[in-house]
Parts: C-alpha cells; sequence; structure tokens
C-alpha cells in the first residue's frame, strides 16, 4: 500500500512554513546529474591519486614489505608503509586509559582483514593499483579471535599486549537497590542474545582529498566527513598540527551515511600524511570492497538480560551483562555504542534498579563506529525480546506487559535509574491510537484464521524510546567517578546557526549539521522564513562546512538525530536574534514601538496600522548602507551566530548516572508476518508504527526518515550481516555477498504520528532518524518467535537459520565422488577427493610429475619457476577465477616421497588477492592396461579477498577445476607423450593452494 | 574486431544526450569513469563498480547499461543518454523528475540517476505500468535513504502523467 505524502506548496496565508512538506530545494540539481559530491568535484592540476593496499589476513605479524618494485613503476610518486606513517604522525587516541596506541595503518602486525598495510600514490588510480599489486608482503599468521566471548576466554590469543585478555574496559555499576528486588521478586527471567554485526551502508563510498603546506605545516582536507567533529581533535593530533591547521571541509552534497562516514577519519589521517609525504595534493576514492571489509561496522554484543518481575509482569528490576565487540581497535569514540545508551537502559518502562556490567573486547574484525540507532538496536534486541518471554513465561499478552511498564504519562519530565532525564511524552495514549489505527484486533483475527489453517504467522510488538541530541559527555561514563574528576567536566553538545542579511537583504543561513541527504537545507529555509515573513525560497542555506572560517564545536556534524531538535532550533534563535533587532530599527522608521513590529508578507508592519510597513529587504540592508542612522540599542544585523547547550546535558553524577541524550521520541511498533512453510522465508504481511518525535517540522522527511530507517532495520533483520568465518576472513565482501534490501522486499509499514513537543529544544521538535533501526528488528524477531513458538532467535533470519529452527540442523551430503565438502560448518576449509585414469606406467607419470623444466610452459600463466631444492619449488603465476584474475606466489613442497607410488605435496600461495594453503596426497597405481590409476585428495584453505568476493563461487569452481585438470592431465599423458606438457605439481598446488576452498 | 593496445590511450567518440563527443581511453577504462572524469558528465554515479546497486545506468544503443560493467572502448559510435540529458531545459524538470521531488523519492540522490535512467526507458515501452511491474524493474537498484516506496509512487504517478499529456495531444 502505497501512502500519501501531504505535499503542497499553496501560496502563503498566515500558515507558518514549518510543518509543511514542502518541496525540497536540494531536488532539483540532485535530479537532473547537478548534484556535488565528493568524486563529482574537479581537483587541483597535479593531484596525485591513492589506493590502499589490506592485509588479508585476520591476524598476523608483518616480516618484511618489498615495495621497490612498485616504487620503480612509471607514475608512482611514493608508496608509504606503517614506518612511513608513523614518521609524519602520532597514535589516535583510544577512548578508554590503556598503554595502547591505534594507528591507521598497520606497522608491525595485521589484526584485521582489510587492515591498511601500504598506501601507493601515483598519477592516476590504475597506475597506483598496478603497482599495488607489484609489493610483497611477508606475513607470519597468527590465530584469530573473532567472537567476543571467545576473546575473553583464557588462552585466546591476545590481540593488543594493553588490553589483557582483550578485554579494553570493564566497568560495574549499581543503581537503587537491584540484589533486593531480584531477592524479593517472585519471578526472574534471563535471556542470552548474540547481536550481530552490521551497517547501514551509504550508497556513496568515503571519499577525502588532502593537500600539507609544508611551509606553514598546515593541512587542508576536503572529506565526507560528517561529524561529530570531536574527531576533528582526533585527526589534527595525529597529524601532529594544533586545530588551527587542519582545515577540514566538506563536500556540498553527499551520498548518505547513517553514521558510517564518520569512520572516514582514519583515512583522512593516512591520505594527508601521502599528501605530505609526496608534497603534492592527494585524493582517494574507497571502492565498495574496501568499504564493506574495512570501512567501518556496528559492534556485534553479547548479552545476557535478567528481569525481577512481579507476579502481573511488572518489573522491578534488570541486570545487563553485555559485551561489546569493537573489532581489532577502539577508535574514537567507541566505546560509544555501548554508553549511548546507557541512560536508556530502561527503554520506555518504569523501572527503578538496575544493575549493569559493560565489558569492552577486541577482536580480529574491522574496527566499530557510528551506525544509525547506534547501541539501540543492541539494547532494545534484548530488553524487548526478554519482554515478550515474561508475558509467554506468566501466561500474559505481550501487549499488556508492555503496558503494565511503561511509564506514567503524569510522570514527565522523568528521571530513568540510570539518569536519563526523558522530556516529554505520552505513551499510554500513543500506544492506543496505534492498536486502534493501525487495527490490531483485526490484525489478531487474521492471526487466529491463519493458524487454524496450519499456517506460520506471528504478530510482535515493540516499545523503545528514542534519545536524540547526544550528551558529548554520556562517553566519560566508561571512567570511573575519580577518573572523571581528574581529566575534567565533559557535557553539554553546542549547535551553532549562522544568519546573515547582505547588502541587498537578502538572507543567508549557515550551519554545521553536515546533511547526506536528509534535506536539511530546505527545512531550515521554512524555519528562517516563518521568522522573518517571508518565502522559503527567499531564504538561501549553505550546510558545507570550513573549520577555518565556519562556526562549529565538537558537537557540530550529523549524528545522534541532533538536526530538527537542536540545529534548526538554533537557527531559529539565530533569526529571532536579527529580527529582534530589524524589529527596533524598522520601529524607529516607522516611528511605533518595537513590540508593535511583525515580520509578514516579505514586509515589517506595525501590528496596530498594516498601513504602516516597510519592505524586509530595505531594513535588512540598513546595517550595510546607512549604520550610523541605525538607533543605538539595534547593533548590527549583518551577520549574527548563536550556539546553543540545553542545560539538561549535564556530566555524569559521582553515583555514574548520566543524561546521555536531550530528547526522547517514543516508538510503539506492532507487525504481522507469516513465514512460508517450504522457503522459510519471512513476509511482512502488516508493519504499524507509531511516532511521537515532538513537534514534526516536514512531515514528508520525517516520513521518509521514518521509512529509511525501517528499511535498514528490514535489512538487518532479515537479510544483512557482517559474515567472518573462524580464522577471521571477511565473507560478505560485495553486495552479492552482503544483500540489501530491494524494492522487491520493502513494504510500506503504516506511520503514524502523535506530537508531543519537547519543552527542551527551541522548535518542540525531537529527532527521528533512527527510531526505527531500534524497534524493528526486535519487532520483526519477536513476530517470528510468535509465528514458530521458539524462544530463541538470532539475526538475522535468513531462510537457512530458521531451517536450523525448525527442522534441526542439515544431515551432511552424502560422501564420496569428487566433491569439495566444507570440512565443518563455519569454516571455510575444504578437503575432497578424486580419481583419475592417466596413459602410460606410473614411473612415467611420476617423472613428469616431478620434472620441473617443463613446469614453466605448462602452468597456466605462469611468470617463473625457481627450484630451491630437488624437493621445494617457488612459482608466480597468474590465476583467474571468475571475473578476479591475480597474481600469487606459490611455494611448494614435496613430502614422504614414495616413487614411484605416493608423494605428499604442501604448500601455499599467496597474492594481492588472497591466500591459501593446501595439503594433498596423491598415490599412483598401474591400472592394468599400462595405464596409471591416479588418486588424490587435498584439504585447502583459502583467504583475503577471493574469500570475501567469491566465496559462493569457490565451492563450485573447486569441482569444475580439479575436474578438467585431471582430464587434461590424462588427454595430454596418452597425446603426445611428455614433450607436449602434462600433469604438473605446481599446476596442481597452484590451484589447490590459490584456488581452493571457499565459504562453508 | 579491432585490437587496442593495452598501454595506450584510444580515441572515443559517441553521441551523448544527442551530442557529439569524444576523448581517450585506455582499453581497461570503464565507461562510467570515462563518462565522470574524461567527460565530466558525473551526474552517473558510481556505488559498487561491481553491477549490484545500479547506481550507474545508463542507456547506450536504447539498451539499459551498468556502465561500471562497460569498457568506455565499447560504446564507441554509440547514441547513450545519461541523467544529464532527462530535463526539457537546464531550468526545467521533466514529468518523471518533477514526480520524483513531489513525492520525495530521494534523499541523498546518489542513487537517483541510475533509477531514473531505468524508469525513463521502461515508461517509454510500458506507459501503464502495475506497482508490481516497476518494483520488479527497480529491483535492480539499490537505495539506502528512501525505502523505496516513494520512488514506486512517483514513478506511477509520472507513468498516468505521461499517458494522459500523450492522450491530449493525439485527441487534439
Ligand atoms: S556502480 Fe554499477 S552497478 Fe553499482
Ligand atoms: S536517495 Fe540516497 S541512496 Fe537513494
Amino acid at each position: 500500500m502505497l501512502q500519501a505524502v501531504k505535499s503542497a506548496n499553496p501560496e502563503r496565508g498566515d500558515e507558518p512554513w514549518v510543518g509543511r512538506s514542502i518541496e525540497r530545494v536540494e531536488d532539483a540539481a540532485l535530479l537532473s546529474g547537478r548534484g556535488r559530491f565528493i568524486d563529482d568535484l574537479g581537483v587541483a592540476p597535479g593531484t596525485l591519486h591513492a589506493t590502499i593496499l589490506r592485509s588479508p589476513h585476520a591476524h598476523a605479524d608483518i616480516l618484511s614489505i618489498d615495495a621497490e618494485a612498485a616504487r620503480r613503476l612509471p607514475g608512482v610518486a611514493a608508496v608509504l608503509t606503517g614506518s612511513d606513517v608513523k614518521a609524519v604522525t602520532t597514535s589516535l587516541v583510544v577512548g578508554v586509559k590503556a598503554p595502547v596506541e591505534c594507528w591507521p595503518i598497520a606497522l608491525d602486525r595485521v589484526r584485521y582483514v582489510g587492515e591498511p598495510v601500504a598506501v601507493v600514490v601515483a598519477t592516476d588510480r590504475a597506475r597506483a593499483e598496478d603497482a599495488a599489486e607489484l609489493i610483497n608482503v611477508e606475513y607470519r599468521p597468527r590465530n584469530a579471535v573473532v567472537d567476543p566471548l571467545g576473546a575473553i576466554t583464557p588462552g585466546a590469543p591476545v590481540l593488543h599486549d594493553g588490553f589483557p585478555g582483550n578485554l579494553a574496559s570493564d566497568r560495574a555499576f549499581r543503581y537503587g537497590d537491584p540484589e533486593k528486588a531480584f531477592a524479593d521478586s517472585p519471578h526472574r527471567f534471563s535471556i542470552d542474545i548474540r547481536y550481530p554485526r552490521n551497517s547501514c551502508t551509504p550508497i556513496e563510498t568515503y571519499g577525502v582529498v588532502a593537500s600539507h603546506d609544508a611551509g606553514e605545516d598546515a593541512y587542508e582536507v576536503l572529506a565526507n566527513f560528517q561529524g561529530p567533529f570531536s574527531i576533528h581533535t582526533v585527526i589534527a593530533r595525529a597529524l601532529k598540527v594544533p586545530g588551527n591547521r587542519l582545515r577540514l571541509r566538506t563536500p556540498p552534497d553527499s551520498g548518505g551515511s547513517f553514521g558510517v562516514k564518520q569512520g572516514v577519519f582514519p583515512y583522512i589521517v593516512l591520505i594527508a600524511a601521502a599528501a605530505r609525504v609526496t608534497g603534492k595534493p592527494v585524493k582517494w576514492i574507497e571502492d565498495r570492497l574496501e568499504h564493506l571489509t574495512a570501512s567501518v561496522s556496528a559492534t556485534n554484543r553479547a548479552t545476557t538480560l535478567s528481569a525481577a518481575v512481579a507476579a502481573d509482569g511488572k518489573i522491578l528490576a534488570l541486570d545487563w551483562d553485555q559485551v561489546e565487540d569493537c573489532g581489532a581497535h577502539l577508535r574514537a569514540p567507541e566505546p560509544a555504542t555501548l554508553y549511548r545508551m546507557h541512560g536508556n537502559l530502561t527503554g520506555a518502562y518504569d523501572i527503578g534498579h538496575v544493575k549493569v556490567r559493560n565489558r569492552v573486547v577486541v577482536t580480529n574484525k574491522t574496527p566499530t563506529g557510528l551506525n544509525r540507532g547506534f547501541g539501540g538496536p543492541q539494547v532494545y534486541f534484548a530488553l524487548e525480546r526478554l519482554v515478550q518471554r515474561i508475558a509467554i513465561g506468566l501466561g500474559l499478552d505481550p501487549l499488556d506487559v508492555i503496558k503494565r511498564n511503561l511509564i506514567d504519562a503524569g510522570a514527565f519530565p522523568y528521571r530513568t535509574a540510570t539518569g536519563a532525564l526523558l522530556d516529554s511524552g505520552n505513551y499510554q495514549e500513543a500506544v492506543a491510537r496505534a492498536v486502534e489505527q493501525g487495527r490490531l484486533a483485526e490484525l489478531k483475527a487474521k492471526r487466529d484464521a491463519a493458524r487454524a489453517q496450519g499456517r506460520l504467522y506471528g504478530i510482535g510488538f515493540t516499545a523503545v524510546v528514542e534519545p536524540s541530541v547526544s550528551n558529548m559527555g554520556y562517553i566519560t561514563t566508561v571512567l570511573t567517578a575519580a577518573e572523571r574528576r581528574r581529566a575534567g567536566p565533559k557535557n553539554g553538545a553546542q549547535a551553532t546557526a549562522t544568519v546573515g542579511l547582505d547588502p541587498v537583504g537578502s538572507v543567508t543561513v549557515h550551519v554545521a549539521s553536515v546533511p547526506q541527504g536528509q534535506g536539511h537545507r530546505t527545512v531550515l529555509s521554512q524555519v528562517v522564513a516563518d521568522v522573518f515573513g517571508l518565502q522559503p525560497r527567499d531564504i538561501r542555506v549553505n550546510t558545507e562546512i570550513d573549520t577555518a572560517k565556519d562556526a562549529w564545536s565538537i558537537a557540530s556534524g550529523n549524528y545522534a538525530s541532533r538536526f530538527a531538535a537542536a540545529v534548526a532550533g538554533t537557527a531559529k534563535l539565530a533569526a529571532e536574534r536579527v529580527a529582534g533587532r530589524l524589529a527596533r530599527i524598522a520601529a524607529s522608521q516607522l516611528n511605533v514601538e518595537a513590540g508593535d513590529i511583525v515580520f509578514a508578507k516579505g514586509f515589517v508592519t506595525s501590528k496596530h496600522n498594516p498601513e504602516n510597513r516597510i519592505a524586509f529587504s530595505r531594513v535588512a540592508a540598513l546595517s550595510h548602507w546607512s549604520p550610523g542612522s541605525l538607533p543605538d540599542d539595534a547593533g548590527q544585523t549583518i551577520r549574527e551566530t548563536v550556539f546553543w547547550t540545553p542545560p539538561e546535558l549535564t556530566p555524569p553524577d559521582d553515583e555514574d548516572r548520566i543524561n546521555s541524550s536531550l530528547c526522547h521520541g517514543f516508538i510503539f511498533d506492532f507487525c504481522g508476518v507469516e513465514i512460508d512453510p517450504v522457503t522459510l522465508e519471512t513476509r511482512i504481511d502488516r508493519y504499524v508504527t507509531m511516532h511521537d518525535c515532538g513537534t514534526i517540522l516536514h512531515p514528508g522527511m520525517v516520513n521518509g526518515q521514518i521509512r529509511g530507517g525501517f528499511t535498514q532495520a528490514l535489512g538487518a533483520a532479515l537479510f544483512e550481516e557482517y559474515a567472518y568465518a573462524e580464522d577471521g576472513s571477511f565473507l560478505t565482501g560485495t553486495l552479492a555477498d552482503y544483500l540489501l534490501p530491494t524494492t522487491t522486499e520493502v513494504p510500506e509499514p503504516e506511520i503514524f504520528h502523535m506530537e508531543t513537543p519537547s519543552p527542551f529544544t527551541p522548535l518542540g521538535a525531537k529527532g527521528v532518524g533512527e527510531g526505527n533501526c531500534m524497534s524493528t528488528p526486535v519487532c520483526l524477531a519477536n513476530a517470528v518467535a510468535d509465528a514458530l513458538g521458539v524462544a530463541d532467535i538470532t539475526l538475522p533470519l535468513v531462510p537457512a537459520r530458521l531451517a536450523e529452527i525448525v527442522r534441526g540442523a542439515e544431515p551432511p551430503p552424502p560422501a564420496g565422488g569428487t566433491t569439495a565438502a566444507p570440512v565443518r560448518k563455519g569454516d571455510r576449509r575444504l578437503s575432497g577427493e578424486g580419481q583419475a585414469t592417466v596413459k602410460g606406467a606410473p614411473e612415467q607419470v611420476w617423472a613428469m610429475l616431478l620434472d620441473p623444466a617443463t613446469l614453466q610452459s605448462v602452468i597456466p600463466g605462469c611468470q617463473s619457476v625457481d627450484k630451491i631444492t630437488d624437493t621445494h619449488f617457488r612459482a608466480d603465476v597468474t590465476l583467474g577465477i571468475g571475473p578476479v584474475t591475480g597474481r600469487y606466489r606459490a611455494d611448494v613442497e614435496l613430502f614422504d616421497l614414495d616413487p614411484p607410488r605416493a608423494v605428499t605435496l604442501r604448500g601455499g600461495a599467496t597474492g594481492a588477492l588472497g591466500f591459501g594453503s593446501a595439503e594433498g596426497r596423491i598415490t599412483l597405481a598401474p591400472d592394468g592396461n599400462g595405464g596409471t590409476k591416479l588418486s588424490y585428495s587435498y584439504d585447502a584453505a583459502i583467504g583475503g579477498k577471493v574469500a570475501s568476493i567469491g566465496g559462493r563461487l569457490l565451492d563450485g569452481a573447486t569441482r569444475v577445476i580439479i575436474g578438467q585438470f585431471f582430464t587434461a592431465l590424462a588427454r595430454k599423458a596418452g597425446g603426445g607423450g611428455a614433450a607436449g606438457g602434462g600433469f604438473s605439481l605446481f599446476a596442481l598446488l597452484a590451484k589447490l593452494a590459490g584456488l581452493f576452498g571457499g565459504r562453508r | 574486431m579491432t585490437r587496442l593496445k593495452a598501454d595506450s590511450r584510444h580515441a572515443v567518440r559517441f553521441s551523448l544526450n544527442g551530442k557529439p563527443v569524444e576523448g581517450e581511453a585506455e582499453p581497461r577504462m570503464l565507461l562510467s569513469d570515462f563518462l565522470r572524469h574524461q567527460l565530466g558528465a558525473t551526474g552517473t554515479h558510481v556505488g559498487c563498480e561491481h553491477g549490484v546497486c545500479g547506481a550507474c545506468t545508463v542507456i547506450v544503443d536504447g539498451m539499459l547499461t551498468r556502465s561500471c560493467l562497460t569498457l568506455a572502448a565499447q560504446v564507441d559510435g554509440c547514441e547513450l543518454r545519461t541523467v544529464e540529458g532527462l530535463a526539457p531545459s537546464a531550468d526545467r524538470l521533466g514529468v518523471l523528475q518533477q514526480a520524483f521531488r513531489r513525492n520525495h523519492a530521494l534523499q541523498c540522490g546518489f542513487c537517483t540517476a541510475g533509477i531514473l535512467m531505468s524508469l525513463d526507458h521502461y515508461l517509454a515501452k510500458n506507459p501503464a505500468p502495475t506497482e508490481a511491474e516497476i518494483r520488479d524493474l527497480l529491483s535492480g537498484h539499490i537505495c539506502r535513504c528512501t525505502g523505496y516506496t516513494p520512488i514506486i509512487k512517483a514513478a506511477l504517478e509520472a507513468a498516468a502523467e505521461l499517458t494522459s499529456a500523450k492522450k491530449e495531444t493525439s485527441d487534439a
């Protein structure tokens, strides 16, 4: 069903512009190919282009990097390795107090697949990539750990010595008297959750253009960074310059971010370092494989949540145990994902007693960072799954348990046990309206009817509080009160807006909100037009940021849904300040009191005598043309910048209570899903989402945010996971492996609104963009649990996972034949065996197998062969699988030689596209017809880029290649004898080592 | 078939939105890069460079084409249409573009060029599509911002408007 969007541009009556769905000023350019995204902007002549060589290993020591050949390639300006970057930068700051460094490039050890190992800078991107292929990196693999609970198990491989046992932080909190509440309650319910890794994956990737002025030791950077600008200080510090020597600018347009583009900052450091080393501007545009593998990810989290519950379903206390997996490095602002929700651990419920243990661990995965929902999905998945379990356990209706626990409508502003000050709301009313407008009764009847026919139909509910406008001080909750006292207070969130009037009296607005497609310019034109009595088209809004010239603060940027609540409100304040002065000027011109002045229809007018008026543009221009004629108390009206920080955002108190966010919207969702009994696909029958985000500034955009968030959440619930093998190989490096929802999977949610203005923001607005990322995954999971009648649900709800729940684990395939079957589930090792019949006696075949002289000519793509000893060879080969062709260095040794009967081969191959290792045994026996029966078995593994991008192809390709190989061998041996070529150890080994393998 | 030397640049000439253009490209240069960086036609975007996201979709000789999976050299002598050619004039949007704007069918706008090209191409041949047909057509495009339904609605509205406009002309 398509929902109508209120969209109208009627000529202005007296109705304000705010609250109307006017057309966006952004759209004309974007719709006709005139957007100005970072890669659309030209660069200075002579700008160099960078590419990044990345680690194929999840955990390995770097023994050597040989970049000579790369440096010699024409057009290559520089190859920077970790030590070159280290020479001109310092480590990025780490979010907790520990003797740990965090570099944007590996120094002597790699800790995740995709970690930068070298930056190649050349005259163009293609040449840089050519050169990167020529770099030889020698690694010594270490054991890797990818599971957060595995990482803190004794004996797990340790990533950083400064994080003993991989534990970066371990804090316990206690609010009220949770022990007593648990002891006194009749019921205790617990749930264990593994929340997966995923990302909102903007369709535009990262981009950076950097230059360095050696004379002033100053950097200039253009990047599609989204804030928060607290990161500016991190970058400047890493580049060893004061903040005023790092000029950071953003392009006019950005292709979505959803938090993710905060993660471009380590690359800003890297590319700026490259600019400094080469003395030239350097540009880098990330590609999609890099983005999926190594940009940034939301945290995955292991949570155990328990509740003390009364017989009627009232929750008396919660006990949280959260183990947060931040990946291989604790990059700023982590562990913020864990603490962003700290004030909101009781959700929408009135729960007085809370116990928390928060552990932050590192694993061999991509470092984490901002992602839409930021901590909300992880928290609400546990809390709202638990609420459903409580209802089932007590034989209550899940909706009744939600209602029993909701915070009372009369209780606002309400202080949660962990410190959040919930500004406003009426949760009961919102639930009642959603039930009514979303036709819950009808949905329940539908479920009953479907079930009566034996179909799998379920209903899920969720109630969440959506925090917005982050307190810049919440992250200090990770420190103890004593550590905080030493570090000094951190709190607040300075929003900024500038309103300027030019000499013809036209209005310009500038903010530091760095929009990523949300239409900030349009909304600000509405807000400011209302203050000045103008039309939105009269107001020009600029949202680019230039830290060298513009007003900004560490809180600037596009995150924590702060635009509507903080930035738009600040623009209103700035416009009102200018309007106040204009009113005094106009009053003196019109000979009335300033209090008698109104701004309407392009004029500044006397309320009492509307004939007595003056054009807005005339009053607005006076400050430029005739400052001497202005009344003394008017001041200038040329430009006004307002900084606004809400006083409610106080630092954590000594009891660790923290008002982590300023505004708190409310969302109540319910949905009906049906699961296909054969394919186990989950189909959403109806999704109802009720929002109270305070005052709505632009209904069309608010619904756009809700739909967009809903769609990303639907992806997270049903399809998306950044998947890793147990050895840390990354398995979802293309958009064909990391599946995003498309038009055929996304239904239209039924959106309803209620408006309870926030008393804490200038416009009464609250954030709205992240809520469904918090509510929808768990709402769908609750519905699926209801449909299947199961207790444990793990995302994403892919059919294979549901099949395990419904039908039990899949039986292993029947053995035998030339198959490449996984050794065990979740591992990308492969083993297999096969046979071939070759003409010629075993002695003859044996000689072919061991003759290196023919190798070079017969191995496909073989560049060179070095014989190290009689049983040890090295070769350079170029191999292609599907669309992926790459150069590999193979190293092969022979063992257990039993001529002419059997030999064991062991070897490995490494190249830009990945690495492989294999061991195989070949046995030869007379076939009774003068020929040889050749049998082989192998065990192979593959990692790196090929595993990320070709995983799904490799299983099938393996079988095909082996089959072809032995067919060819048989043909050649039988045909032209030894001279015609033949079976080669290298071809086999290279193929085994370089190609065999694949996901599962 | 002409053989191109891998390491040298070759002249590539074609018609872009009705105007002749030319430039030089190595054989390995992608059409998407050629359009964007050689010709400055940056309206066509690149989101994945492996054929999945659809952002780079253009029309080559009347066929929808992923420009990230096409070499510049392949379109020598062809007729190309890109998003830059959709509007009737620089200060006016076409019917489909207007429908997008009315329905808030774009947010960041990065995916939009490809979607517009697919729709423009499809609606010319299928003037009265159903919602299911539009959803099917656009399943080859990824949009991370909008949740798709405003795009579907814009497409259906534009189709209806184009049809009635055509009727009016033929009635007249
Ligand atoms: S860029 Fe061509 S399909 Fe994604
Ligand atoms: S509008 Fe942003 S990806 Fe579609």
